[in-house]
């Protein structure tokens, strides 16, 4: 990453730029697999080894955090959660053989709705070069710190208010999940 | 090879809208649930880029809130799953219209 600076605009360069075209088709290969695959199974680990690349390209970025946080929560809570479900709900007869819905029309033009804008903004936006400044990830006060102990300061300084109303949308959200998988009482036998 | 703001964009909506096809056109739950999972991961994939592009921590910040409201969204969706299944003994999403007009 030494190079980063002797290209204007370059995020990466040299190795880390294969490194990352190797991730990201990599990332966006198994995205496809998960949607296409036909088990569900298959799919979760597909978006399993997708999420892995994802956060092998933010530990590329100088996002060690997020690359980390990346692999636990979704890696080891999200996917395990997924995988307990479909072990819970998987009948072998289930397996539908029509796995697409008849949206293809809908979706393709939504996509394109999509795509246009987006295909212009890439077009004519000259994003300007900015002068990188990679301690910023780093830096805590003045000193050289890690990138963790940085996000920490972010975080508890200037997002202390986002930081508690997500612990009450953790709450909400773990008080749902427990009252919509609690069997009725006039339901059980 | 040189990677600018743009290869990023491009990965981050190519993720997104596999994400976005996923979403409409399959049927099992489940595997709607993992595309949700997919197009917010590409939102974050953006976040960090431009954290980087800016030198600027608020996007990775951000990226945590995200990942939070995708744990948040995968519990809720999954029960929501559980619930579907004891009713219904089947995850397809067509299966569940009654509440359609």
């Amino acid at each position: 990453m030494t190079g980063a600076e002797t290209v204007p605009g370059a995020l990466l360069s040299g190795g880390a730029g294969w490194a990352f075209v190797i991730f990201a088709g990599l990332a966006v290969g198994t995205a496809i697999a998960v949607v296409v695959a036909r088990n569900p199974i298959h799919s979760a680990l597909f978006l399993l080894s997708s999420f892995l690349l994802v956060a092998c390209i933010f530990f590329l970025e100088q996002a060690e955090f997020v690359g980390a946080v990346q692999i636990l929560v979704y890696a080891g809570g999200i996917m395990v959660l997924f995988l307990f479900v479909i072990m819970l709900v998987h009948q072998r007869g289930v397996q539908e053989r029509l796995a697409f819905q008849h949206q293809w029309d809908v979706a393709l033009i939504f996509l394109l709705v999509f795509l246009l804008p987006f295909l212009y903004v890439l077009w004519t936006e000259r994003f300007p070069v900015l002068p990188q400044n990679l301690d910023a990830f780093r830096t805590v006060r003045g000193r050289i710190a890690g990138n963790t102990e940085a996000v920490a300061w972010v975080l508890y300084r200037d997002y202390l208010l986002p930081f508690e109303v997500a612990s009450v949308f953790l709450l909400v959200a773990m008080i749902g999940a427990v009252v919509l998988g609690k069997r009725s009482a006039e339901k059980v036998d | 090879m040189n990677i600018t703001i743009n290869h990023y964009l491009v990965v981050s909506f190519l993720l997104f809208s596999i994400g976005f096809l996923g979403v409409l056109v399959r049927r099992n739950f489940l595997t709607v649930l993992m595309s949700v999972e997919l197009m917010l991961n590409a939102v974050n994939l953006n976040l960090i880029a431009f954290s980087r592009r800016l030198s600027d921590l608020t996007g990775q910040v951000f990226s945590v809130f995200v990942i939070t409201i995708a744990a948040g969204e995968a519990a809720i969706g999954l029960a929501l799953t559980i619930s579907l299944f004891r009713q219904r003994r089947t995850l397809n999403v067509e299966e569940a219209s009654s509440m359609r007009g």
